[in-house]
């Protein structure tokens, strides 16, 4: 007990300080000699920083562009925070962020906000993703369901499996007399929005409730995230709930009833839908806000889906983020970005009308 | 005692300049920390007003801000307390154990790993509730809801997934034990050797020695312990929000598939898609959570002052 | 204490016809009894019992068996007291069975991505499979570092405050709000703390720093109920001892109250740090997520191991797996860390506790 307390706190913190130090070197597959290491890099004259926040819908995508971008452009860093489209619009509204992502389409109010912050608003709808209605039902991989008969087993109106409003459409499934256990998102989400928007255009007597983000039945179970519900349904016997497709993995999931057969989901057949919808008239030049036909009958069409939008400004302040938002956007609206989108989010691809226009509009950005 | 006083020359001098230095320098952090309360409290009722103020029909469910917090007021008291009526007598049981009956070396090696088990994340928790503990609380749920039923807390019909307020009650008891434990376990350690070896010496059993010496003199860390966990399980955020079934009211019924959310829980759910005056709404519930943990923590203190000694032998 | 409790109690036999000697049970009576109860439950559980129902008839079971034994062999005492110590370990036991299964849930599923890669990389240009954690370990390491350069000075002065100066309002007004902000939740800590640095930085602001303020509103409260609790079981007499020797009270403090409360003081701030350091909603909030190297503090978003496995597992790429081992390994490294700090904490209670028995 000689030693004096100083001189032990001393060296303990030392010993702390020396040990943080020697270990706070980069990641290696981000230090300068192998940068861009798949090749293709280094010709890029871009650098700095860039920042969106939004739909965490959109976040698995928002990851593949990044890589692909950040592979092309090492010096460039992009970040992208799923905080929710909620705060993901607010956010770039206030001028948080540089850009923005959004499972809905800004609204009036919104809109006049955005003018006054960045000109013309550019809207997108860069990720496409069709909502699988998933089940797990013992021997049973595939049901057809008409919108009727969906909307009336969300809401708790049919509550067996072997309801003859189920079996009239499956005549080859033998169906048990389990009880249906409806399965809804707990956290208010882009994909219930769209879900119940789809309930509400087609089945509108089944589906006597209002439009929102918010499940609105109450009684059935509920999770949190895509995640949760997957697990949900997997955990469960009777189960049934929806989800976005790439999530669905080995559970049974429903071809749905549109016109007079019954599709199963596929980006192709969720690409389609956005393909026969019209564009939201009296907004801007560069707003391609969709109000999506959910109640088609072309054939090979999948009407469950999911769009969200990439917002971004027209004018920036300065140069540089003009050039980066520019050359970000360009690479997601891209052949190559979007078939990146497609493998790690299994999302639908964007049709090449689409594409020539979103890239007129990303055209326009500049500083100023 | 080791500790000695160095007999060093400026030790007069400096003794007025020092005390008044440090006593300085300590109220100076307990005023920082009034302040950066008054800053939170500022915040939310700033932010929780415009929902107070607002026309019922612009809250969520259309009934104004009362009727929107209540149902998730009632669900974070019913899981918190159920979580802290499992866990606090199994806490004591825990540090009694590891203080009092394990061998010292055993003893030590459970105080770490428990330890150890206060820092793993709430989401861990989380996920560990979904995958392991819910599935495994369907069958007995079910058997409860079928020979129990008349008691309302299993009422039923039973989940089929196990993510119910029991399990979540479970889940959220034993993210608190390791708090509780820490707390009572460094408590009992302190028992003084006097108490005890008294005991001792009147012939006293172990078990009656534990109750002559060392839970009086651990009353009030079991106390200060369980209000900490308390105040962990009222603010749980993310393993609840993974783990409850959150579509019901207000129910006494601890098996089903619909329960009331908690507030936390809410926040956390329906923040991010939140803007306007859901916002503020949201914010307001976190207000009346606050309140509610002040209620909670000026109870356990009415009680701890109580019986408020210096410790000590004397 | 209350030591005449055992002796009004009525004995429930006459002493006259009980004999003065019991027998005793064998020294190694209980413990096989228990071994016993243990086999029961994991046969049980393995014939396809529910494991928690299977812990809890072994439970049941020992402790009924050794009351039972104790009362038809020993006294009433020696009974009860055997009762108490069945309960006590059984629970015990029971206790430990789901933090067991919850730290081999998380080891289990952790080890899938402990490899080189995982330790060296970030995230940066990955997708679906690969990709590391190394930008997340060192954004929790300094945001939870800087978190305890606030709390403890500040937790650990107003404690002393507390203890050894506060009388009056002031210091009931302190104990009183102390407990009020143990019960901020940590989202509303979060929301705060981003308010805050709105106010500076302008909206949309991310840095490590604001993720250190609101985990800060979190600890400081942590740290001064632990170390209050700590400095109060300081007996008295050492405090009359220095005082009447004529050591000043700033000396008395700093020389005799603080070391001999170090040990647990020690275990308090390491508990309060591992409260904080898996927290997720304040640092979604404050801090972000980005996949590259951050290690400025005070400039942009940081990657942090909570918040990159909850992403990791709420938004999963496909397939979905690889981000989901992720999530684990990241939250196995988490407990890790905890680990080594409860190590340091041990080693610096061993190095400044005062010898004493």
């Amino acid at each position: 007990m000689k030693r004096s307390t100083r001189s032990r706190i001393l060296a303990l913190s030392t010993a702390a300080v020396l040990s943080l130090s020697l270990a706070a070197c980069g990641s290696s597959n981000e230090s300068d000699d192998d940068n861009g290491g798949g090749g293709g890099g280094g010709e890029s004259s871009l650098s700095g920083t860039l920042s969106g926040a939004g739909a965490s819908s959109q976040d698995a995508a928002q990851q593949a562009w990044m890589a692909g971008f950040q592979e092309k452009n090492p010096d460039v860093t992009v970040n992208y925070d799923p905080i929710g489209s909620g705060g993901g619009r607010e956010q770039f509204l206030a001028g948080g962020s540089d850009f923005g992502g959004t499972d809905a389409y800004l609204d009036e109010e919104e809109v006049a906000k955005a003018t006054e912050r960045c000109g013309e608003l550019i809207e997108i709808p860069a990720y496409v993703s069709p909502i699988a209605v998933v089940f797990n039902l013992d021997g049973v991989e595939e049901l057809n369901l008409k919108p009727g008969t969906i909307a009336q087993i969300f809401d708790q109106k049919i509550t067996k499996w072997d309801d003859p409003a189920i079996a009239e459409d499956n005549p080859d499934v033998e169906l048990p007399d389990t009880a249906i256990s409806p399965v809804n998102r707990s956290d208010e989400s882009g994909t219930t929005e769209n879900f119940v928007e789809y309930l509400s255009a087609t089945a509108g007597d089944d589906w006597p409730h209002e439009v929102s983000g918010d499940w609105p039945v109450s009684g059935g179970e509920a999770a949190q995230g895509t995640s949760g519900v997957v697990q949900a349904v997997t955990s469960g016997t009777g189960t049934i709930g929806y989800a976005d497709a790439s999530q669905a993995g080995d559970l049974g999931t429903v071809n749905v009833g549109v016109g007079e057969e019954f599709v199963g989901y596929s980006p192709e057949a969720a690409a389609k839908v956005v393909e026969v919808s019209e564009r939201v008239e009296g907004r801007g030049e560069y707003d391609f806000a969709y109000d999506l036909a959910r109640d088609t009958t072309e054939a090979g069409t999948y009407p469950i889906v999911l769009v969200s939008y990439a917002m971004a400004c027209s004018t920036y302040e300065d140069e540089q983020t003009a050039e980066l938002v520019q050359a970000y956007l360009g690479y997601m609206v891209s052949e190559d970005g979007q078939a990146a989108a497609a493998e790690a989010a299994g999302s639908a691809p964007l049709s090449d009308t689409l594409r020539e226009q979103a890239e007129g509009a990303i055209e326009a950005i500049s500083a100023g | 005692m080791p500790i000695t006083t160095e007999p060093t020359g400026r030790q007069r001098t400096p003794q007025r300049l020092g005390d008044r230095v440090f006593s300085g320098a300590s109220t100076g952090a307990g005023v920082l920390i009034l302040a950066v309360l008054a800053g939170v409290a500022a915040f939310l009722l700033v932010e929780a007003w415009p929902a107070v103020t607002a026309p019922a029909e612009d809250m969520p469910g259309g009934e104004g801000v009362a009727l929107y917090v209540w149902p998730l007021l009632f669900g974070t008291l019913l899981s918190a307390l159920l979580a802290l009526a499992i866990a606090a007598p199994l806490s004591v049981a825990i540090a009694l154990f590891i203080t009092q009956y394990a061998h010292r070396r055993v003893a030590t090696t459970l105080g770490y790993v428990i330890d150890l088990l206060a820092a793993v994340p709430s989401i861990i928790f989380g996920l560990w509730g979904v995958s392991q503990l819910a599935p495994l609380t369907v069958d007995p749920t079910g058997w409860l809801a079928e020979n129990l039923g008349f008691i309302p807390l299993f009422a039923g019909p039973a989940s089929s997934t196990g993510r119910t307020m029991l399990t979540v009650a479970l889940v959220l008891a034993i993210m608190i034990l390791p708090i509780n434990t820490a707390v009572v376990r460094e408590a009992f350690r302190q028992t003084p050797r006097l108490h005890e070896e008294a005991s001792w010496a009147l012939g006293a059993t172990r078990s009656e020695m534990i109750r002559m010496s060392v839970l009086p003199f651990g009353r009030s860390a079991i106390i200060g312990g369980s209000m900490l966990g308390l105040g962990r399980a009222l603010g749980e955020t993310m393993a609840v929000a993974m783990v409850l079934s959150t579509s019901g009211g207000v129910t006494f019924n601890l098996i089903s598939n619909g329960n009331p959310s908690t507030i936390a829980a809410n926040i956390a759910l329906q923040f991010p898609e939140s803007t306007g005056i859901k916002v503020n709404a949201l914010i307001a519930s976190g207000l009346v959570l606050f309140a509610v943990t002040l209620a909670v923590n000026m109870t356990a203190r009415a009680v701890i002052n109580r019986r408020r000694e210096f410790s000590g032998a004397n | 204490m209350s030591l005449s409790t055992t002796d009004t109690e009525p004995d429930e036999r006459s002493a006259a016809a009980e004999p003065l000697t019991h027998g005793t049970l064998p020294a190694s009576g209980p413990p096989l009894v228990l071994l016993g109860a243990i086999a029961t439950g994991a046969v049980l559980w393995l014939l396809g019992w529910n494991p928690a129902l299977s812990g809890i008839v072994a439970a049941v079971g020992y402790t009924a068996v050794v009351y039972v034994w104790s009362r038809a062999v020993e006294e009433a005492r020696a009974a009860r007291d055997r009762l108490i110590t069945a309960v006590v370990s059984s629970a015990f036991l029971l206790a430990m069975l789901p933090l067991v299964s919850v730290l081999a849930t998380v080891v289990s599923r952790g080890l899938a991505r402990f490899d080189g890669e995982f330790f060296t990389h970030s995230m940066r240009g990955v997708v679906a499979e690969g990709g590391g954690v190394h930008h997340a370990i060192f954004g929790t390491l300094i945001i939870t570092g800087l978190t305890t350069l606030i709390s403890v000075p500040v937790g650990l002065l107003t404690a002393v405050y507390l203890v050894e100066y506060g009388r009056g309002r002031l210091a009931r007004a302190i104990t009183f709000f102390v407990d009020v902000m143990t019960g901020i939740p940590s989202i509303v800590a979060g929301l705060f703390a981003y308010a805050l640095f709105v106010l500076f930085f302008g909206p949309g602001v991310r840095m490590g720093i604001a993720g250190a303020v609101a985990l800060s509103v979190l600890m400081i409260p942590v740290v001064v109920r632990s170390a209050e609790e700590m400095l109060k079981l300081v007996p008295n007499e050492l405090r009359e001892a220095s005082y009447a020797l004529g050591v000043p009270k700033w000396r008395t403090i700093l020389r005799i109250v603080l070391p001999t409360a170090l040990a647990g003081i020690a275990t308090g701030v390491t508990l309060a740090i591992a409260r904080v350091i898996g927290e997720t909603a304040p640092l979604l909030i404050t801090v972000g997520i980005t996949t590259s190297d951050n290690f400025n503090p005070f400039d942009g978003r940081m990657a942090t191991l909570s918040v990159f496995s909850y992403y990791e597992y709420v938004s999963p790429g496909v397939p979905p797996e690889a981000s989901l081992d992720r999530a684990w390994a990241a939250a196995l490294v988490l407990i890790l860390i905890v680990m080594a700090l409860n190590l340091v904490a041990r080693l610096i209670s061993r190095l400044f506790a005062p010898k004493s028995a």
